[in-house]
């Protein structure tokens, strides 16, 4: 059985707010389920399914559920990380196509300080003891990119450069200035070869989206926009050997096309997760955008740059220039995706005539263990 | 012995093994029975092909860097008087590759294939902590 067709996004919200001192994070869950319902045109009466991911901590779909008053009769609070939310939308569709429930709020709400460290874990002790940071361990990909195809930190800054000249249209991005490739260099480095520049934001926030039955969907005044296809996976020692060269896109992404019957050819938009420049580049060729170890050549000379570039990617600034919600950027691609369907992206961005989008999100740590989750999308009528 | 703080990490009894043979100056890792593949890291099972019997085995401490990089932001506190500090990926000799940190005089001078020898942190009886060190010639 295939999702493709059996379910739409009828409604998406993405929080303005990049500072929240004054919200809790249940606060931030309530702003966003009310944002995507009165996008959609529903009401909180009408969910019968919640889908977040756990970062609250405790039985978050239960307490979730409860705090918006919401009878959910499917809850799912699958947590891989940045990519939660686009495998929520793919666990949402299936559950859709299967009758279990009709209207799922797919949700991301969180404070940039609310990491906990997790010691029973069964690899804490193997990674902690050495002080790993987060950015250091996207480094050590960047390194080996490097030493095996001979990737510039020029070529990764094009990435930075193309999300900042999309992210002055946004007003609500954190960082909307535009910067050159020589500006990303000269940043002072984090973990070599990675720049401060090459780093996303961290900001609070959040956004939300409802997935619906066709038949619902139809019922609805705003313009939806179709699942095509979902694929989800994990890259981890065990099944990569640590190999650092690829991440689980090179999964997901062909089990999500092979479900919509479609080939990176056909993407006209793609939202990739960018929570280091180095994500974005290695994802791109895992996807099939161009073929591992070019994603170097791949992304200069504007190819990502909206709305006249050979792939416009991340058009409302992306995590490394708009927002990175509790460091989970996977709901704000979709979102974008979603604008980039209906037609509603900044002007200056939108990608004209725009009729299948791609987004994809990663969570964890590409050097470690990473989950990814590929969604493609089409217009209505898709 | 390096200046990185050796902090006693969280122990089990499935893997403190590894933690007492690196005490003692040694590195050790299960290795299957069956499929005969050294497990990284270490677990009472193979990960690999399901098997449950493994026998620790000593290895020789000798690798190479597959990946490092130089960290100049420190994670936490106990970090913040050690940067800049290399954190590497090493391939073990025998083919298992770990997380681990390269201590060198000079990190300007570390290379992806650098021949590496184990060093050992001793935290206790119990514990130590393998890092490696660029290897001397001659």
């Amino acid at each position: 059985m295939s999702i493709r067709g059996r379910a739409f996004i009828v409604g998406a919200y993405e929080h303005p707010g990049r500072r929240l001192p004054d919200r809790s994070t249940p606060q931030i869950f309530r702003d966003v389920a009310t944002g995507a319902l009165a996008d959609a045109g529903l009401s909180l009466g009408d969910i019968d399914a919640v889908f977040c991911d756990s970062n609250i901590g405790g039985l978050s779909s239960l307490s979730i559920s409860e705090y918006l008053g919401v009878r959910s009769r499917y809850m799912d609070s699958t947590d891989i990380g940045g990519s939660s939310y686009l495998s929520h939308i793919g666990h949402a569709s299936a559950a859709i196509a299967a009758g279990k429930c009709h209207v799922a709020l797919v949700m991301l709400a969180g404070k940039s300080g609310s990491q906990v460290p997790a010691p029973e874990l069964p690899e804490s002790s193997f990674e902690s003891t050495y002080g790993p940071t987060v950015v250091s361990e996207y480094a050590l990909v960047a390194s080996r990119h490097r030493y095996e195809f001979g990737t510039t930190s020029e070529q990764l800054a094009e990435i930075k450069v193309a999300a900042s000249l999309h992210a002055q249209y946004n007003p609500h991005a954190l960082l909307p200035k535009p910067v050159s490739v020589e500006e990303v260099i000269s940043s002072p480095v984090i973990a070599d070869p990675l720049h401060r520049l090459d780093c996303c934001v961290v900001t609070d926030g959040g956004g939300a989206v409802v997935v619906v039955s066709p038949e619902i969907a139809r019922s609805l005044p705003r313009r939806s926009v179709k699942v095509l296809g979902h694929g989800e996976a994990v890259r981890h020692s065990v099944n990569t050997g640590s190999d650092l060269t690829f991440s689980p896109a090179v999964w997901s992404g062909p089990a999500a096309f092979a479900e919509a019957r479609l080939s990176p050819a056909d993407v006209d938009y793609a939202s990739i997760y960018d929570s280091f420049t180095i994500t974005v580049l290695v994802t791109l060729e895992d996807l099939g955008f161009c073929p591992k170890g070019t994603g170097g050549s791949f992304v200069s000379g504007g190819t990502l740059v909206a709305p006249f570039g050979a792939l416009p990617f991340n058009t409302d600034g992306g995590g490394l220039c708009s927002n990175h919600p509790a460091f989970r950027g996977g709901m704000t691609k979709v979102i974008e995706a979603v604008r980039q369907l209906r037609g509603e992206a900044q002007p200056a961005v939108q990608v004209p005539g725009c009729q299948i989008a791609l987004a994809h999100g990663s969570g964890g740590s590409i050097a470690t263990r990473m989950g990814a989750a590929t969604l493609l999308l089409g217009v209505e009528d898709a | 012995m390096s200046t990185l703080p050796s902090l006693s990490p969280p122990m089990t009894p499935e893997t403190s093994p590894f933690w007492r043979a690196a005490a003692a100056g040694s590195l050790a890792l299960p290795r299957c029975n069956e499929c005969e593949r050294l497990i990284w890291y270490p677990r009472e099972f193979c990960p690999h092909c399901g098997a449950d019997q493994v026998t620790w085995t000593t290895l020789t401490g000798r690798g190479h860097i597959y990946s490092y990089t130089v960290i100049r932001r420190a994670p936490h506190p106990a970090f913040a008087g050690s940067v800049p500090y290399a954190l590497a990926v090493v391939e073990l000799e025998e083919g298992a590759r770990m997380m681990t940190n390269v201590v060198s005089d000079d990190l300007d001078d570390l290379a992806i294939g650098m021949a590496l020898t184990a060093v050992y942190d001793r935290v206790s009886d119990e514990c130590g902590i393998v890092r490696f060190r660029p290897t001397r010639e001659g």
